[in-house]
C-alpha cells in the first residue's frame, strides 16, 4: 500500500513518469482496483483470441465440404475457444468485477488478503498462458504445433496416451490445474471480504445485491472447481504415472471421468451466471428509479440455485445409460432449479414493472439479457426432460442452447456492466452513439447466429463435425450461422473501438452519472486507491439514496 | 482457513468417492485384502498430534512459551513419525509386494488417496516447522495466537481426513 501512495505523490509532484516504473507498479499491485483492471484486460484479451477461434470454425461450417482448415485444426480450435471462453474469459471478467467492486459495495478499503488477490490473478494469467504455449510446445518443438483438441470436456480415452501423444493434453491439465488454484485463492479472498470487512452498519440484510451474489458464486467455486482439480490430478496420475483411473482395459471406467467432469462443469455454468444475476440485480433497479423487488426472495433464490445446481450433473449424461432411477432424479433436479430461476425473473421484472424506466445503454442490454436468458432456460427445460435429450444430445440444439445461456444471458449483462461501471473505473463515460449501434447490431447477430442454429441442430446435424453432405437442408441454416457470427464480430469491434476511444476522449463522468444508491458512487471516480477517506456508516440498503434525500431515507422503511 | 477446508474436502471427496468406486474392481491382484496391513500405531502417533497442538496453542493463548514449545515440538515429531509409517509401507507394498502405482486398479487409488494425504501431512509439517523455527527465535508470543490456531485448526483438518481415509481404506474396502 505504501508504495502505491508514493507513487501517487510522485505522480503529483513529477508528473510524466518513465513506463517502466508504471509497468512495475501494475505487475507488483496488490490493490483490488488495478487487480480488478488486469483480470479484466486479460479476459478482454482471451475474448479476442475466443472469438477468432470461434470465427475460424463458422467459416469452416459455412458450406459443406469446406476445406478452410483440416480437421486436425477444427478439433483444436472447438477446444480451445471452449476452455478459453470459459476459463480464461468469463471466470476471469467475472472476478474482475468482483474484486474491483465488493470492496467498494460494501464500504472497505481493500480486499481481506491483498497479497493472495494479486498470487490469484496471476495463476490464472499463467494458467492461460500455459494453455496457448500449448501451440508451441504441445508437439511445437520438433516443428509441428499443436495445441489440445479432446474437447474441453476432454471426456476419456480420448485423453489416454494412446489417443492423445505428444503433451498438448498436458498443457490443458495443467493450465486449468493452475488457474483452478487461482480460482480458488480469489473465492476465499471474496468471501472473507465479504464475511469480515462490511463497514459499520452494512448487515448481511443491507447488503448490495451483487455482494450476496458473489458470496455465493464463491462458495460454489470453493466446492465445485476443486472436483475439476482433483480429476486433473488423476488425468496427470493416469498419463505420467501409469494410473488406471480412467483407463478401461484394467477396470477403469470412462463415465466416472464423465461424473467427474460434470460435478464441476454444471455449478461451472452457475459460477459464471450468478455473476451475470448480479449484475441485472444492480443495473435494473437504478434504471427503472426504483428499489430491487423482493430483495430477501433473490438471496433466497440464488442461495436456492446454488445448493439445486450441486445435484443436476448427470443431466449432460443422459445418453450415457444410466439407470432409470438416475433418470427421473435428475430430470427432477433439472425442472427444480427452474423454479428460484423463473422467481429471479419475475423479481427483475417486478422491479421495472412501474418504474420510470430509463433506456440507456445499460439498461438496453439488461433487457436483451432478461428476454434471452428466460428463452435460454426454457430450452434448458426441454433438454432436461430426459427423452427429449435422447433425441438432441450432442446436436447443433445443445450448442445453439448453451451459447444462448452464455452469449445471450452472461454475455449482455457483462456487457451491460461494463457500460455501467466503465465511467466509475476509469471517470469517463462511454459514448452513447457507439454503445447504440454496439447493442443493435450485436443483438442482430446474436440472433441471427443463435436462433437458427438450434434448426440444424433439430435437423440432426451433429456437435464437432468439421464437415458436411450438402442436401441435408443444414446449408441455408449453416451460411446464416455464419454470417450472424460476423455481425457479432463486427458488434465487438464497435465496443472495443468505444473502450478506447472513451477512455481516452469521453466526457468527464463525475462521480454519480446515474444518480445510483450504492456505495461506490460516493467515491470519485477512478476512486483514490484507499477508497474511502473515512469509511462510512449505512442505515439501509440504499445508502446513496439516504444521503441524497434526508427528509425520506429508505431506513425509515427497513 | 475455513474455506480452505472446504474447498479442500472436496478434493479428498472425489478422492475417496474414486477409491470406493473402484474398490474391488480390480482385474489382477494383489488386492487391498492380501497386503495393506493396519497402521495402528502410526494412527495413534497422528491423532494424538491433534491433541499435542490444540494444548499447544492454549499454553499459547495463556502465554507459557515454554509448554507452548514443547508441545509444539512434540507435535512435529508424532506427525513425523505418522509419515515415516506411511514411507515404510510403501516400502514394504512396493519391494516385497510389488504394488506400484501402475500394477492395477488399486495401487493407482491407493497411491493417490494415501498419497495425496501423505502430501497434506507434509505441507502441514513444513508449516508447523516453519512456527518453531520461528518460536526459536523468540518471535512467537501471545498475540500470534490467532494464526498459530488457524495452522492447528488446518492441522485438525489433516487429522480428520486421516480417520476417513483410514476407514475407508483399511476398514471399508478391505
Amino acid at each position: 500500500m505504501s508504495s502505491d501512495a508514493m507513487a501517487l505523490q510522485t505522480a503529483e509532484v513529477g508528473g510524466a513518469r518513465p513506463w517502466v516504473q508504471t509497468l512495475h507498479e501494475w505487475v507488483t499491485t496488490v490493490d483490488h482496483k488495478r487487480l480488478g483492471i488486469l483480470y479484466i484486460l486479460f479476459a478482454l484479451l482471451f475474448l479476442v483470441i475466443g472469438g477468432i477461434e470461434a470465427t475460424i470454425i463458422r467459416i469452416q461450417l459455412m458450406r459443406p465440404h469446406n476445406d478452410f482448415v483440416s480437421p486436425q485444426v477444427f478439433n483444436r480450435m472447438f477446444t480451445m475457444h471452449g476452455t478459453t471462453m470459459i476459463f480464461f474469459v468469463i471466470m476471469p471478467v467475472m472476478f474482475g468485477f468482483a474484486n474491483y467492486l465488493v470492496p467498494l459495495m460494501i464500504g472497505a478499503r481493500d480486499m481481506a488478503f491483498p497479497r493472495l488477490n494479486a498470487f490469484s490473478f496471476w495463476l490464472t494469467a499463467f494458467g492461460g498462458c500455459l494453455l496457448y504455449f500449448s501451440l508451441i510446445g504441445g508437439s511445437g518443438l520438433y516443428g509441428a504445433g499443436n495445441a489440445p483438441d479432446v474437447g474441453w470436456w476432454a471426456y476419456a480415452p480420448l485423453t489416454s496416451r494412446a489417443f492423445s501423444p505428444g503433451h498438448s493434453s498436458d498443457y490443458w491439465t495443467i493450465a486449468l490445474l493452475v488457474s483452478g488454484f487461482g480460482s480458488i485463492g480469489t473465492a476465499i479472498n471474496i468471501i472473507a471480504t465479504i464475511l469480515s470487512m462490511r463497514c459499520p452498519g452494512m448487515t448481511l440484510s443491507r447488503m448490495p445485491l451483487l455482494a450476496w451474489l458473489n458470496l455465493v458464486m464463491a462458495g460454489l467455486v470453493l466446492i465445485t472447481i476443486t472436483p475439476l482439480s482433483a480429476a486433473q490430478i488423476m488425468l496427470l496420475v493416469d498419463r505420467y504415472l501409469g494410473g488406471h483411473f480412467f483407463d478401461t482395459q484394467a477396470g477403469g471406467s470412462a463415465a466416472l471421468w464423465m461424473h467427474f467432469f460434470w460435478i464441476f462443469g454444471h455449478p461451472e455454468v452457475y459460477i459464471l451466471v450468478i455473476p451475470a444475476f448480479a449484475f441485472a440485480s444492480e443495473i435494473i433497479p437504478v434504471f427503472s428509479r426504483k428499489p430491487i423487488f423482493g430483495y430477501p426472495v433473490m438471496v433466497g433464490a440464488t442461495v436456492a440455485i446454488a445448493f439445486v445446481s450441486l445435484s443436476v450433473w448427470a443431466h449432460h449424461m443422459f445418453s450415457i445409460g444410466m439407470s432409470s432411477y438416475s433418470n427421473s432424479f435428475f430430470v427432477l433436479t433439472t425442472m427444480v432449479i427452474a423454479v428460484p430461476t423463473g422467481i429471479k425473473i419475475f423479481n427483475w421484472l417486478g422491479t421495472m414493472w412501474g418504474g420510470k424506466i430509463q433506456f440507456k445503454i445499460p439498461m438496453l442490454f439488461c433487457i436483451g439479457f432478461l428476454f434471452q436468458f428466460l428463452i435460454a432456460g426454457l430450452t434448458g427445460i426441454m433438454q432436461g426432460a430426459a427423452p427429449f435429450d435422447w433425441q438432441l444430445t450432442g446436436s447443433y440444439f445443445v450448442v445453439a442452447h448453451f451459447h444462448y445461456v452464455i452469449v445471450g444471458g452472461i454475455l449482455f449483462a457483462l456487457f451491460a456492466a461494463f457500460y455501467y461501471w466503465f465511467p466509475k473505473i476509469t471517470g469517463r463515460m462511454l459514448n452513447e452513439t457507439l454503445g447504440k449501434l454496439h447493442f443493435w447490431l450485436f443483438l442482430i447477430g446474436f440472433h441471427m447466429t443463435f436462433d437458427t442454429m438450434h434448426i440444424p441442430g433439430v435437423l440432426g446435424m451433429p456437435r464437432r463435425i468439421y464437415t458436411y453432405e450438402p442436401g441435408r437442408g443444414w446449408d441455408i441454416w449453416n451460411l446464416i450461422v455464419t454470417i450472424g457470427a460476423f455481425i457479432q464480430g463486427v458488434a465487438i469491434l464497435v465496443f472495443v473501438a468505444n473502450l478506447i476511444f472513451s477512455y481516452l476522449r469521453g466526457p468527464k463522468a463525475g462521480n454519480d452519472p446515474w444518480d445510483a444508491w450504492t456505495l461506490e458512487w460516493s467515491v470519485s471516480s477512478p476512486p483514490p486507491a484507499y477508497n474511502f477517506a473515512s469509511i462510512p456508516t449505512v442505515a439501509s440498503r440504499r445508502p446513496l439514496w439516504d444521503q441524497k434525500h434526508p427528509e425520506d431515507p429508505d431506513s425509515r422503511y427497513e | 482457513m475455513a474455506s480452505l477446508i472446504v474447498a479442500e474436502s472436496a478434493i479428498f471427496t472425489i478422492f475417496v468417492v474414486a477409491y470406493l468406486f473402484y474398490a474391488g474392481k480390480s482385474l489382477t491382484g494383489p488386492t487391498p485384502g492380501e497386503v495393506l496391513e493396519t497402521p495402528i500405531f502410526y494412527t495413534i502417533c497422528l491423532l494424538s498430534s491433534s491433541l499435542t497442538i490444540h494444548f499447544a496453542s492454549r499454553f499459547l493463548e495463556r502465554g507459557k512459551r515454554g509448554a507452548f514449545l514443547g508441545l509444539w515440538v512434540l507435535t512435529i515429531v508424532l506427525g513425523a513419525l505418522f509419515l515415516f509409517g506411511t514411507g515404510q509401507e510403501w516400502h514394504r507394498l512396493i519391494y516385497e509386494r510389488g504394488l506400484t502405482i501402475s500394477t492395477n486398479l488399486f495401487g493407482t487409488t491407493y497411491y493417490s488417496l494415501v498419497g495425496l494425504h501423505a502430501f497434506h501431512v507434509t505441507a502441514g509439517l513444513l508449516m508447523l516447522s516453519i512456527v518453531l523455527l520461528f518460536g526459536l527465535a523468540g518471535r512467537v508470543g501471545r498475540e500470534q495466537s490467532d494464526r498459530v490456531n488457524v495452522l492447528s485448526l488446518y492441522w485438525h483438518f489433516v487429522d480428520a481426513v486421516w480417520v476417513v481415509v483410514f476407514t475407508v481404506v483399511y476398514v471399508v474396502a478391505r
